[in-house]
């Protein structure tokens, strides 16, 4: 049992996440996740662009959107997960310190992006009363971003808990595969981020 | 944790041992156990539904009540009785196939089962609290979002709960099957029920979240005021009917490839001779998979998507045919020069050839679009998917039961039951159906409360109401048959048909809760069948005894779903009053504290050590 | 062994045979004896289709049959190991390419004819006719002839005819199989479909998608008339005077009832395009009351009295004060003085 979980210092094997069966099924697990949360996004897309023009005379996509806001918020959210390889990377070479500051620099980014949503959304609501019952528009925009926010919100979660559970423990076969999950769901985020950014906030600014 | 103190337990502890079974068998069963009940639910929902066709203007039902009974019997048939005792035998039967231990993700397999459970339990609970759904299984808007009361609601969460729990089935058969095949198992040797348990899954990965989708959408303008389906604030209904059928479709195929599957298993065996164009079923099973997510839109022939589109779905749907075709030909061609044994599993499969054969067609029918401009909706469609549904997943799920009963019970189910069951529920069947085609093309609408008097309907449903209590006749034999074989029923050994082909016959039945003793060594396409025609009586072993890694079992996946549950109902009651929103957070609390609980915990698992492996006789 | 095995089949086939013509069902309803253009040719589609479907499963099933025949393990055979055959790239060839073959061979007309049905040019020069499905009723709308009537559609033979057909509530679906095939009726767009009707007759029409209780209690008419008599009915429709004096004192009695009780709000009569409730302009030319029953004065007095026994979920129940009996005969009367028209379904030689 022992020897499946705690480290040898003298064999350190490759890729900490994927040397263990589970670590390997957590790995493939997660990757068929995510191809089924690309289908869930798609269809929010979908339902977003057959029902952006259907704003039932309030506010379009024109009047709301502002580029500042939206474009510090992509880069937040680009960079964070930028950093989040700079964590995988120290973990892989057993730096858990390194590992633990990266992927604290990662949750503040990620904390910065929903506050400056939650932002953007007030001021919506109480600037423009564009609100998630204004019209089809205004459902669609807030339940496409707002699944994307619910996504940043659960993933920060898992980041807290798993740094927290593991602060005294340091790197270990059974959750350094969970790190590793934890980065490429991150990732995931991040693109369909940048999904949005162009599809809600550029096309919206253009038409 | 020795396997002798599994026996001899108290009734408290064997159902604590199986609110926390992480083990796939046991789980397998339980689905197939649940899915039964709903089964008979939705079966007894049918009846209903025949009585009050069994004659022009009955009013043996409200109107009201009938479409409840039309969208409860849809619902619960296809999400609560077909897909899970198919998933039941997914969980029970897939691993032993690949010479695996167990599943990927046995925490998973177990949250799933209950999600499941408690989405059906869910569902039906709103015939006691003031009304099921009524707006058809297919729930279009916005027909389901002024539906009354809260039976709409019940369907949406229902649906949303046991949705997660097939998501991660399907996941974890996934991950299963690439990680953990038996040495020498390489993916062209394993058995086509494994194989359509694959495709069916990748279907169930890329397909649900659709659904998933939809049904927040729905929920949202229901309970939360949205506007997407609200014509007034620029919404549009058709955006659900594209939702649901981009899952509904592929939803088609998630319940029909693992019957073939099943019949794939089971012809080879009784003919005596290897399946016929193992490479090309394979390859047919993904060419369905393909065409079924670009079909979607033929079951939307009448919305007015204009000429270009119906005509593209079209061509999509009739393609379909192509592939399913090989598949009929192979099943013939495995007859064919074989020496075949006709028992119960093989009628089923028997039985199936000709009536899916009939399904198939009209499918291609009503895939020409100017043709279907006449069947759409009517009950030649009606037809069409039970003879697809009950004459390929109903007929293979019996024929599978037939099958792997021994595997799954030790015992063989009795025969001459069987046979009866077969021919009232075969005959029945083909009553109750065949004549609905004419009765649509007769100007028969579906999920018509009523027929009017003197026109010219009233001998075909009377026909059909027949039928459908043969049919019930034959299902309540069956039931007898499993009880009394579950009483009398004879043991059955490792191989009771004395011609399995694959890796489960060789194992004892039922199996032990490992499996494999040592893991197999596979040498071909059919494993056990090239070792038995070497004269060898078991599998070679790829490894010398050693202990085995267990999971362990957790409570923590019923906590989980029930924290789920407390939470729909908060959901669904917040609208009425406020105070239910502590339901909604209370639940939720429960269920991502025991998410939590079961992240921070490290859960190692136990051994089954060698010393006690050896001392057990296979 | 072979030829009763060969009797059989011939026994199956005329059996099947024998029901489909005896099973054509009821005249002007059914889709298998079309008297239109879009119900001919889905016909045709379908005849085709049908022929290759019965040539493949007669293969499939004298495979079948003659393999579980000559291939049943017989005694003695206990022990024997039957070849095991792999496949056959000829044979899997083979019926890889006649199914597609035979796919094409149905594709192609499909396609064409799809395109036929929704061919709109000439749209501008036929009569057009707004419908618009309703829980449980159907409204048309003659905009260019300022013709407003309900449940029964006028439309004149052999002429083509162009349906602009929405929903007012939830989804419906718009089916009078001898005619033509189905076009939803949707809340948010306008679906346009044309029809033909080659006989005269009275047609029945039917809602074809769930749209609540009384779905299958949503039937409608098309009564195709001559064109002659068609021209009749635009110019008395046009002329009807929605204040005229009825005749007798009681039915004059209804009027005011009908007045006093707001029926007027919902229903009008005459061409107001005001469409909550069916329009009455020529309620006693109904073919039936209510879509479903006979339009008798006994009927329609119980209808008024009570309309949900008849059409569970309606939107005329409790919109109205309660009727006495004597009211409801009173206006009930009324209702049956409605005949502004001299042409009725039984001009179009029917029922």
């Amino acid at each position: 049992m022992s020897q499946e979980h705690t480290l040898d210092p003298n064999n350190l094997p490759k890729d900490p996440a994927k040397s263990t069966l589970e670590g390997k099924h957590k790995f493939l697990g997660l990757w068929f996740f995510l191809g089924g949360e690309t289908v869930l996004f798609s269809c929010f897309f979908a339902t977003y662009l057959a029902l952006k023009n259907s704003t039932a005379g309030g506010p379009t996509s024109q009047d709301l959107f502002g580029l500042e806001l939206v474009f510090i918020m992509t880069i937040l959210l680009l960079t964070s997960s930028l950093t989040s390889v700079y964590a995988i990377y120290h973990m892989k070479n057993y730096d858990f310190k390194k590992m633990q500051l990266w992927f604290g620099i990662t949750a503040l980014l990620g904390l910065a992006f929903l506050g400056f949503e939650i932002y953007e959304f007030y001021h919506y609501i109480t600037d423009y009363g564009f609100t998630f019952r204004s019209s089809a528009f205004g459902s669609a925009f807030y339940t496409l971003v707002g699944f994307h926010g619910g996504h940043v919100v659960f993933g920060l979660s898992w980041l807290i808990a798993l740094m927290v559970r593991n602060a005294r423990r340091g790197i270990t076969l059974k959750n350094a595969s969970k790190f590793n999950t934890f980065s490429l769901y991150w990732h995931f985020i991040d693109v369909v981020w940048v999904f949005i950014f162009t599809v809600v906030y550029l096309m919206g600014m253009v038409s | 944790m020795s396997i002798a103190s599994t026996q001899q337990k108290g009734f408290w502890a064997i159902l604590w041992d199986y609110l926390t079974t992480v083990d796939h068998k046991k789980l397998g069963n339980m689905y197939i156990a649940a899915g039964a009940f709903f089964f008979v639910l939705g079966g007894i929902e049918a009846l209903v539904i025949r009585i009050q066709l069994a004659k022009p203007e009955n009013d043996f039902i409200s109107a009201g009540l009938y479409n409840e009974m039309i969208t409860m019997h849809g619902t619960t048939m296809i999400f609560f009785a077909a897909m899970p005792i198919l998933i039941g035998f997914m969980n029970a039967i897939m691993p032993l196939q690949i010479g695996a231990r167990d599943v990927a993700f046995p925490f998973l397999n177990s949250l799933g089962f209950w999600l499941f459970l408690f989405g059906g339990i869910m569902l039906n609970l709103s015939w006691f609290l003031g009304g099921a759904p009524d707006a058809g299984w297919t729930a279009y808007a916005p027909l389901s979002i002024q539906s009354p009361g809260h039976g709409m609601d019940f369907y949406i969460l229902g649906l949303q709960l046991s949705g997660a729990g097939t998501l991660m089935g399907g996941i974890n058969f996934l991950v299963t099957i690439v990680t953990m095949r038996a040495p020498g198992m390489t993916y062209m040797r394993m058995p086509l029920f494994t194989w359509t348990t694959f495709v069916a899954s990748i279907l169930i990965l890329f397909a649900f979240p659709a659904l998933t989708v939809g049904l927040f959408l729905l929920m949202f303008d229901r309970l939360f005021g949205s506007a997407f389906f609200d014509v007034a604030l620029g919404g549009n209904s058709v955006i659900w009917q594209h939702l649901f059928w981009i899952f509904g479709h592929p939803e088609v195929y998630i319940l029909i490839l693992p019957a073939f599957g099943i019949f794939s298993e089971i012809i080879p065996v009784f003919s005596r001779k290897r399946l016929f164009g193992y490479t090309s079923m394979v390859f047919a099973t993904f060419l369905i998979a393909f065409l079924g997510f670009m079909v979607w839109a033929h079951h939307m022939f009448a919305v007015g998507l204009g000429p270009t589109a119906n005509a593209i779905f079209a061509v999509g749907t009739m393609a379909i045919a192509v592939p399913t075709g090989i598949k009929i030909f192979n099943w013939l061609a495995t007859l064919w020069g074989g020496s075949i044994t006709i028992n119960s599993a093989m009628l089923w499969s028997l039985g199936f050839i000709p009536s899916f054969t009939i399904g198939g067609m009209t499918g291609v029918m009503l895939g020409a679009t100017t043709a279907d401009y006449q069947y759409h909706d009517t009950y030649f469609v009606i037809a069409h998917f039970h003879y697809v549904i009950v004459g390929g997943v109903v007929f293979g799920i019996l024929a599978g039961l037939h099958y792997w009963w021994p595997k799954l019970f030790g015992k063989v189910l009795n025969e001459a039951m069987g046979k009866i069951a077969f021919w009232f529920f075969f005959i029945g069947f083909h009553l109750t159906f065949f004549i609905q085609h004419f009765l649509g093309l007769m100007g028969m609408p579906r999920r018509y409360w009523v027929f009017l008097e003197g026109q010219g309907l009233d001998t075909g449903n009377m026909i059909s109401t027949v039928g459908a209590f043969l049919m019930g006749i034959g299902s309540l034999v069956f039931i007898i048959n499993v009880v009394y074989t579950t009483v009398k029923g004879e043991k059955a050994g490792n191989d009771p048909w004395g011609d399995g082909r694959s890796l489960e016959w060789s194992i004892s039945s039922p199996p032990k809760e490992y499996n494999f003793k040592q893991l197999p060594l596979v040498r071909g396409l059919d494993p056990y069948w090239i070792e038995k025609m070497e004269g060898n009586k078991k599998m070679t072993p790829a490894q010398p005894v050693n202990d085995i890694h267990m999971p362990n079992g957790s409570i923590l996946p019923l906590i989980m779903t029930i924290g789920f549950f407390i939470a729909s109902f908060g959901f669904i009651y917040q609208v009425d009053n406020n105070l239910w929103l502590i339901a909604l957070f209370g639940g939720m609390a429960i269920a991502l504290g025991s998410m939590l609980a079961r992240s921070l915990v490290d859960d190692y698992g136990y051994h089954i050590h060698k010393e006690d492996l050896e001392k057990e006789v296979d | 062994m072979n030829r009763w095995m060969g009797k059989i089949k011939a026994l199956i086939l005329l059996g099947f045979v024998s029901l489909v013509l005896a099973a054509c069902g009821k005249e002007n309803l059914t889709a298998l004896d079309p008297k239109g253009y879009g119900a001919e040719v889905s016909m045709d589609i379908m005849i085709l289709s049908i022929i290759i479907m019965i040539a493949v499963f007669v293969i499939v099933m004298l495979v079948y049959t003659v393999a579980i025949i000559r291939f049943r393990r017989k005694k003695g055979q206990e022990n024997y190991i039957p070849k095991q055959v792999e496949g056959n790239h000829k044979l899997e060839i083979v019926w890889t390419a006649i199914p597609i073959v035979l796919v094409i061979i149905l594709a192609v007309p499909t396609i064409f004819t799809v395109f036929d049905l929704a061919d709109d040019a000439d749209a501008s020069e036929s009569i057009s006719i707004d419908v618009t499905g309703n829980q449980y009723w159907w409204h048309f709308n003659y905009s260019n002839e300022e013709i407003q009537t309900s449940q029964d559609m006028y439309i004149p033979v052999n002429e083509k005819v162009y349906l602009n057909i929405d929903s007012a509530d939830v989804i419906h679906s718009f089916w009078v199989p001898t005619i033509s095939g189905k076009m939803d009726a949707n809340p948010e767009n306008t679906n346009t479909m044309y029809i033909e009707a080659y006989e005269e007759g009275v047609y029945w029409g039917k809602c074809a998608e769930l749209c609540g209780p009384s779905h299958s209690l949503m039937d409608f008419k098309i009564v195709v008339v001559s064109q002659e008599e068609y021209d009749q009915w635009v110019e008395d429709m046009k002329s009807v005077d929605p204040e005229a004096e009825p005749e007798t004192a009681s039915a004059q009695e209804g009027k005011d009832l009908f007045e006093a009780n707001s029926c007027i709000g919902c229903h009008a009569i005459g061409s107001s395009p005001s469409a909550v409730g069916p329009n009455l302009t020529n309620f006693a030319n109904r073919t039936t009351l209510a879509g479903v029953e006979d339009l008798t004065y006994e009927n329609l007095v119980d209808w008024l009295m009570n309309p949900e026994a008849l059409k569970p979920g309606n939107k005329m129940t409790g919109n109205y004060p309660e009727l006495s009996e004597d009211e409801a005969s009173s206006i009930a009367e009324y209702l049956l003085g409605l005949d502004h028209s001299e042409i009725n379904p039984e001009s179009a030689g029917n029922e």
